[in-house]
């Protein structure tokens, strides 16, 4: 990471500290809140889907099953917050596992749309399993999060540095992963699974454990939304939330470590800015995502990261993280 | 006896919306390899467009069907020259998503201009008749019948003309179809006219005892995409099969096992036969 880069990270990071103290306006927080907790699910989905390649469309159902886990175990257990946020991530990891052990043996389409049946069933199932999910009523009075000593989570700026917390705390593990080998091996799968298992990495066990970090990472997200929001309804499971999530993703930049901060909080803030944009905002975010596709694949991230490399005359090319570079990688592939 | 023969024909009324969906997609899958998550998009374009032209210019069923046909496939083609042709070389990741995007323009298009809410498409085949004592509504014999005609003359036009040998021919190898000068954009285009046309008129046939609302392409894509991993990805017959397969063990599954996770039948089915064979039914080496 160049100097430059830290700088920046650090005055966003003080930035995003002080944001509640410097806004009068409590919507606001309200917004960055949400904008955190979606921002946590695209990086679960970035980590599958940009890293190695592989598309899933079942993570709102992976979201709704950390919602439920979460708000089933607190509003309706009456268990503890903490171990309960624990629990329902353990149960979004071993869901994730047994969806991964089979649908990962598929490739490209078949992923895609074995995926996107998965999560139709996890909605599906929570839609009309009314006895324990109260189907489309919806579940409420999920409780906020449980004091922690003398820190109490009852307020909105208290529930914001929450978030903020554990937001930090994805993007750290995410850059450590990245940077780590098992990084590089999921790119590696990425770019040509072929290659990768030739060369003696073992392919599967690799998805297996991406999938599982990935799903965990959206039950997170979903457990972290049913505390914040206090009522979950079966549509949070709906394919409308992946494609959200899909969305935030591209127009960051797939396959980059800061594109799902840049995509969410651009959308989300110029959704909040154009009201009208609130129910047919896939009028304009829809052609969004084909035209980014067709010119920019790799999102607003990439392009800038691009854009910079041409200036330098591509003479640090050895400099810029490999994890930027999914095209170049794949043709070299 | 009776509530058996019942769902029979109910399943094969389904089954044929079912077929004629799944064929379109397979078309597009067998010839370009691209998944089309916008198909069910078109359906539900397909749909309102009919509704449109009969309640609003007073169009008959069969014009306004027609007009639809036409519409769809020109979005088809507008989809193939704007969209799928500049991604030919790109990752298979990204005709996907670029798919997902017009999925998502359209539905939000269907809501701005028609509105959220369910409608209801008139017919004027509304009688009900009686055959041996058990009643049909015309409608639905309607639905097989058309079905059953528009899968006769597509694999005629497949087999016996000039130009379905082209999209026959570029199906198996697109490279050598293009080496003995079959002109590859256009029977792209053309397959995807072909195929949103499929679209529109299994929307119009079914809107009429379904209702027309923006999301009604969600479900029924969902099945058409597990119809053609059972039937074999980009194989016609297949497809067809497929969705009569599909179309009888909902009917079935509806009666004697549960109302309520009658959808959930054909995901579950595709969740057994992928965790069997990861690359499909009949699926054919390679692509």
């Amino acid at each position: 990471m160049s100097k430059i880069q830290k700088i920046v990270i650090l005055v966003l990071i003080l930035f995003a500290i002080v944001f509640p103290l410097i806004s009068k306006n409590d919507y606001f927080i309200h917004i960055m809140t949400l904008s955190f907790i979606w921002m946590i699910g695209v990086y679960g989905l970035n980590l599958l889907a940009g890293f190695t390649g592989y598309l899933s469309l079942a993570h709102a159902g992976f979201f709704a099953i950390g919602a439920y886990s979460l708000g089933l175990l607190t509003a309706k257990a009456e268990m503890n917050f903490w171990p309960a946020l624990f629990l329902s991530l353990v149960i979004t990891g071993v869901l994730g596992f047994f969806a991964g052990l089979i649908s990962l043996r598929t490739k490209e389409h078949f992923f895609a749309i074995y995926t996107l049946c998965v999560g139709y069933i996890i909605y599906l199932v929570i839609d009309k399993w009314d006895s324990l999910t109260e189907g489309v009523r919806g579940l409420i009075g999920i409780p906020a999060p449980a004091n922690i000593g003398p820190l109490s989570f009852e307020t909105l700026h208290s529930h914001y540095y929450l978030v903020l917390f554990f937001l930090l705390l994805v993007v750290l593990i995410m850059y450590r992963i990245v940077h780590s080998l098992s990084g590089r091996t999921y790119i590696a799968i990425r770019n040509s699974e072929d290659l990768a298992q030739t060369i003696g990495i073992s392919t599967m066990k690799n998805k297996l454990t991406v999938f599982v970090i990935s799903t965990v990472i959206a039950g997170l997200s979903g457990a972290l939304y049913a505390s914040f929001v206090r009522f979950i309804g079966p549509d949070i499971g709906s394919i409308a939330i992946v494609f959200d999530f899909l969305t935030y993703l591209l127009v960051g930049g797939i396959g980059t470590l800061s594109g799902p901060i840049v995509g969410t909080l651009l959308i989300v803030v110029l959704s909040q800015r154009l009201q009208f944009l609130q129910d047919y905002r896939m009028l304009v975010f829809g052609p969004v995502l084909t035209l980014l596709i067709i010119f920019y694949p790799r999102g607003i991230v990439g392009a800038v990261a691009a854009f910079g490399q041409k200036r330098r005359g591509q003479v640090h090319k050895s400099n810029i993280q490999a994890a930027n570079l999914p095209e170049e990688q794949v043709k070299e592939g | 006896m009776e509530i058996l023969i019942q769902q029979l024909f109910n399943g094969l009324t389904i089954g044929s919306v079912y077929s004629l969906v799944a064929l379109g997609l397979t078309l597009v899958y067998g010839i370009l390899h691209i998944p089309n998550f916008a198909h069910g998009a078109l359906y539900m374009m397909g749909g309102y467009i009919t509704l449109t032209m009969m309640t609003k210019y007073g169009f008959h069923y069969w014009l306004a069907i027609f007009i639809s046909i036409l519409v769809v496939g020109l979005i088809g083609v507008l989809m193939e020259r704007f969209v799928f042709h500049p991604l030919r070389e790109a990752p298979p990741i990204h005709d996907k998503i670029a798919a997902i995007g017009i999925l998502l323009f359209l539905e939000a298009f269907a809501q701005f201009v028609w509105g959220a809410e369910y409608q209801s498409m008139p017919t004027p085949y509304g009688q009900v008749v009686e055959i041996f004592g058990l009643t049909f509504t015309m409608q639905r014999l309607l639905i097989v019948i058309a079905a059953i005609v528009v899968m006769i003359l597509l694999t005629l036009f497949l087999k016996k003309t000039f130009t379905g040998s082209t999209i026959i021919a570029m199906s198996q190898n697109r490279e050598g179809a293009n080496l003995v000068g079959i002109n590859t954009n256009k029977v792209a285009m053309l397959t995807f006219m072909i195929s949103g046309g499929l679209a529109a008129i299994a929307a119009s046939l079914s809107a009429p005892i379904n209702l027309v609302f923006p999301g009604m392409g969600h479900l029924v894509i969902l099945k058409a995409f597990v119809i053609i991993i059972l039937g074999g990805m980009g194989s016609v017959p297949g497809a067809i099969l497929g969705g009569y397969i599909l179309g009888f063990t909902e009917s079935l599954g509806a009666t004697y096992i549960s109302n309520e996770y009658k959808d959930i039948i054909a995901f579950v089915l595709l969740v057994i036969i992928l965790s069997v064979k990861p690359t499909g039914l009949f699926s054919k080496g390679g692509h």
